[in-house]
């Protein structure tokens, strides 16, 4: 899936898988934050119908602000993207490639992310 | 982009004088008309403040301002090529040099405009002076009456005109017994006819305020038991303190006379219906003109002339002016009075209908014409519901209904209105910016689709306000006429309202999101629109914890980690203090916890202490020591009962009657964790002083010799709004009872996020159908809404007392699920001897020190 179409499109770069957590540190539907490095990374698990749940890895800080907030934020779809909504003033980002739906300048980075086993791992690389 | 710009030799000089509501307005169109590109404009106020709302005036008595009153922004003076200069009268007009002649020196101009409007009339009585000849048009007026109300008890207005009653308003708003003193046999002589001056009488002197008809004040000596004595004819007399005259108003021609313009016959500047005066580069607008020798004393028909010569003076299409309507509707002392066309009936074969209900002082007339065909004029005294559909009628030319007494005659189900399609295109819907129904379709088609746009792009409904209504049924009546369905739904995920989705949890006993989302919404997720609105439903109706697995996503992150999100991503912690009462260990063991995690402390407006910048690792640790001694959540970042607010009452006070302490603490201890629409605000006063401020708030209570009347529906905030009286005398019991269904019928029928101000303005039928609802049970609900209450009630837990049992709830807790540190990007510094959030520039300097050491 996404992770998965991310992943090729990385594939020049090196790939460093690193564990950051273990799946039930994850609250479905919701966010959780990871440090990975000096990189605070927002986790969120995803319910979609019918197959496993989605992870998606986005940066912890809102570019409005630069507080370290996004993990706290609601999720939920719109227009058909998945999206999470920064707790502070409510702009959404989609979840995908961490793009702002209300501001093209803005933008969450993005990391490869996948569950190995009951392990969470980030592509650091 | 081509743009003509003039050469800076044809740059004209422009000079408004008088800046009133019309040389204001008149300023305004000639900005809007381009004006700023061919002439520099010079206006000159005698005034010291800028233009302000003449008509409200009576409000600076009753907390507005003067800045409040303004007609706009100061900015609006402060472009290039405008200069306002205030508190600078003009003192002469040189019309063969062009010039005006100020005390700051002599100014030339190529055009000229007079809106110097009027001056109030003073009758020569032998005697006034000082405080027994005061007046009611300006600030500075205002002010001095003020001050001369200091000393006094009573106060009398002289005219019982329009004026007049509105300064014996702002009389009583000082404090002072008021009365009027009329020339006339009846108030309002120019407006209302016999029976509609009576019925107005008896208004007003229900009210306190005393009415003397057909007396001429011939002198003011000194009284025995006030100040003056005014003495009329027939060895009459009326002692008062201080003496306001308002018997009418003259046009300030003074400067017209000086350079000798033509003036009308009976005053005022003379001008052609291009505003025009005898002099062709003079204009003259407002309360200072007469055209065709009447001077209009009326807002709508100064701002139809300020429009008029700036169109003129920027080469654009003008209308002339022809008089103008003197139809009026307005609120005095409290009371409803309109007046409409040929109010007297003075045409020829003119016939009225009458309607005269004595027992509440209502009076309407309506005048027709011969032929019992059209409206010519109408009278209203004590509902002005009527009149928007008679104004209509007469404006248009509209054909009366069959029987015409239907108009005017009580209907159960309010006035009748005339419907927005029964309307002509040329209809008048606004006239103080005289916008008709064919500029609102134009507006509408033009893209305006909702009505805070249309009243922004027409200017519709902002002068005085008093079509509004209107406006909103003229505006839907045309969207649905071009087939735009005006979409309720709550979000993409919801094709319903949250007043659906209210009922469809409480008929379905849906207690899940995800429920409620597969009876009745699209998609598997919902967004950050619907699932709050949703979890704050299921919290209404059934209480749950809110950080059960299930119901934890759906709330937005105060409700998510139980505390306030604050700028920096830290939260602050307000524990329940019930009515405002705590203990000295309460407040030992709050300060012993800021202190240990160096919060930063203040006081709340509702009698708490908020403790400011807690990480949210620190929440729980937090809650534990502050639960251990005694505390409970505050609920501060909900959409839920906030505070009760008291005073200590009759336990200490020597004023109260009632104990307003115990009564909060019961207030607060039913409705805790209460969830709502939005937040609940409560406060119980122990007497008539109020110092709970219990009219501000949702919910108010406040004790009287008998028990506590309830008033409901207030808030402080962005739009201040009083609570209005509910009910009076209840006992404790009926009191609650009356609580419980006001705000059960609140969360079930309000809209997400509508405080219960809104909620009650938008009620159909008001504060009478929400009594009925609630005192008389009109609609059966009264147990059920009882009832639902009382299970909220039973359910209650505190939400941190249930998550610090659950090692799962705690897990949310945590600045990261790998890493027991703090999040490293959160700086503070000392300011007062506590800490706060770093700003920006401050945030370089603390990495500058780090990488120094």
């Amino acid at each position: 899936m996404s992770q998965a179409n991310a992943a090729v499109m990385e594939m020049p770069k090196t790939q460093v898988w690193r564990a950051v957590c273990a799946r039930e540190d994850l609250v479905l539907n919701s966010g959780v934050v990871a440090l990975v490095g000096n990189a605070q990374v927002a986790l969120f698990y995803v319910a979609s119908v019918g197959g496993a749940p989605q992870l998606f890895a986005v940066d912890n800080r809102d570019p409005v602000t630069g507080v370290n907030v996004i993990g706290r934020g609601l999720i939920g779809s719109l227009g058909g993207d998945l999206v999470i909504a920064s707790p502070l003033y409510k702009q959404h980002y989609r979840l995908e490639d961490g793009t702002c739906l209300e501001d093209a300048a803005l933008r969450l980075r993005t990391w490869p992310v996948r569950l190995v086993g009951d392990v969470v791992e980030v592509d650091v690389g | 982009m081509t743009t003509t710009v003039a050469p800076l030799n044809d740059v004209q000089t422009l000079i408004v004088i008088g800046n009133g509501m019309v040389g204001h307005h008149c300023v305004e169109q000639l900005i809007a008309a381009g004006a700023l590109e061919r002439y520099r404009i010079h206006v000159f106020g005698e005034e010291g403040q800028r233009a302000y709302d003449r008509v409200h005036l009576s409000e600076y008595f009753g907390g507005r301002d003067a800045e409040s009153l303004a007609m706009s922004a100061a900015s609006l003076y402060e472009q290039t090529g405008l200069a306002l200069h205030l508190g600078v009268p003009v003192l002469e007009i040189d019309r063969a040099r062009r010039e005006v002649i100020t005390a700051k020196g002599s100014f030339g101009y190529d055009k000229l405009v007079l809106a110097t409007g009027s001056y109030p009339f003073v009758p020569p009585i032998e005697g006034a002076e000082g405080n027994s000849r005061l007046v009611y048009r300006t600030l500075d007026d205002l002010d001095t009456i003020r001050a001369a109300a200091r000393q006094a008890k009573r106060g009398v207005v002289v005219g019982g005109g329009l004026l007049g009653l509105e300064a014996a308003n702002a009389l009583k708003s000082l404090g002072l017994e008021a009365h009027v003193v009329e020339f006339a046999p009846r108030l309002m002589p120019v407006q209302l006819d016999d029976h509609g001056g009576a019925a107005l009488k008896a208004r007003i002197e229900a009210l306190g305020v005393g009415v003397h008809l057909s007396r001429a004040t011939q002198s003011i000596s000194a009284g025995e038991e006030y100040r003056y004595r005014m003495n009329f004819a027939g060895d009459e007399f009326l002692e008062t303190d201080l003496i306001v005259f308002s018997a009418g108003i003259r046009p300030q021609d003074a400067l017209a006379r000086q350079c000798e313009l033509a003036l009308g016959p009976r005053g005022g500047i003379a001008i052609d219906e291009h505003c025009r005066t005898s002099d062709a580069d003079i204009f003259a607008i407002g309360e200072c003109a007469a055209w065709n020798g009447s001077v209009f004393g009326l807002v709508a028909p100064g701002y139809q002339m300020a429009r008029n010569v700036a169109a003129q003076l920027c080469d654009l299409a003008a209308e002339p002016f022809f008089g103008a309507d003197m139809s009026t509707k307005l609120k005095l002392l409290g009371v409803d009075v309109g007046s409409i066309g040929d109010a007297h009936g003075a045409l020829t074969g003119a016939r009225s209908y009458r309607f005269i209900d004595e027992a509440t002082g209502s009076y309407r007339r309506l005048v027709v014409s011969a032929d019992g065909k059209k409206v010519l004029g109408a009278v209203l005294v004590g509902d002005n519901s009527y009149y928007d559909t008679l104004l209509q009628y007469a404006q248009n030319g509209i054909k009366l209904p069959a029987d015409p007494s239907s108009l005017i005659l009580p209907h159960s189900d309010g006035a009748p209105t005339l419907g927005a399609d029964a309307l002509p295109a040329t209809a008048t819907i606004c006239s103080c910016h005289n916008v008709s129904k064919a500029s609102i379709c134009s507006a509408i088609d033009g893209g305006c689709t909702d009505l805070a746009g249309l009243k922004a792009c027409t200017k519709a409904a902002t002068g005085c306000g008093g079509c509004a209504a209107l406006l909103k049924s003229v505006f839907e009546h045309e969207l649905i006429a071009r087939g735009v369905t005006v979409d309720k739904s709550l979000c993409e995920h919801f094709a319903f309202t949250r007043q659906e989705l209210y009922a469809f949890a409480r008929v379905e006993n849906i207690e899940s999101f995800d429920e409620m989302l597969a009876r009745h919404g699209k998609g598997h997720l919902g967004c950050d629109i619907c699932k709050p609105t949703v979890g704050s439903i299921l919290a209404s109706c059934w209480n749950r914890p809110i950080m059960d697995p299930s119901l934890v996503p759906l709330q937005d992150t105060n409700d998510t980690f139980m505390a306030n999100m604050q700028k920096n991503g830290t939260y602050s912690v307000v524990p329940r203090i019930p009515a405002g009462e705590i203990t000295a260990d309460g407040l030992i063991a709050i300060g012993a916890v800021a202190k240990k995690y160096d919060l930063y402390t203040k006081i709340t407006g509702g009698q708490r202490i908020d403790l400011f910048g807690a990480q949210l690792h620190e929440l729980p640790d937090i809650w534990a020591e502050l639960i251990a001694a005694g505390f409970e959540t505050g609920h501060a970042y909900g959409k839920s009962t906030r505070t009760v607010k008291s005073c200590v009452g009759s336990t200490w006070c020597r004023y109260g009657v009632q104990d307003s302490l115990q009564m909060a603490l019961n207030i607060e201890d039913r409705y805790k964790g209460l969830r709502s629409p939005h937040k609940l605000k409560f406060a119980v006063s122990g007497c008539t002083r109020e110092c709970a401020e219990a009219q501000s708030k949702d919910i108010g209570v406040i004790a009287t010799e008998n028990g506590w009347n309830l008033y409901v529906c207030g808030n402080g905030g962005m739009r201040p709004r009083h609570a209005e009286l509910f009910a009076t005398d209840l006992d404790d019991e009926t009191l609650i009872r009356y609580i419980d269904r006001v705000l059960m019928f609140y969360i079930r029928t309000a809209d997400k996020l509508q405080r219960t101000s809104v909620w009650r303005e938008s009620l159909e039928g008001g504060l009478d159908f929400l009594k009925a609802v609630v005192i008389d049970d009109s609609l059966g609900l009264a147990a059920e809404l009882e009832a639902q209450m009382q299970l909220v009630v039973d359910r209650y837990e505190c939400e941190w007392a249930n998550a610090l049992k659950s090692p799962e709830k705690l897990k949310r807790f945590r600045t990261f699920v790998n890493d027991k540190g703090a999040d490293p990007d959160i700086h503070f510094v000392k300011e007062r001897s506590q800490r706060r959030p770093a700003r920006a520039e401050e945030l370089n300097l603390i990495a500058a020190v780090e990488v120094a050491r």
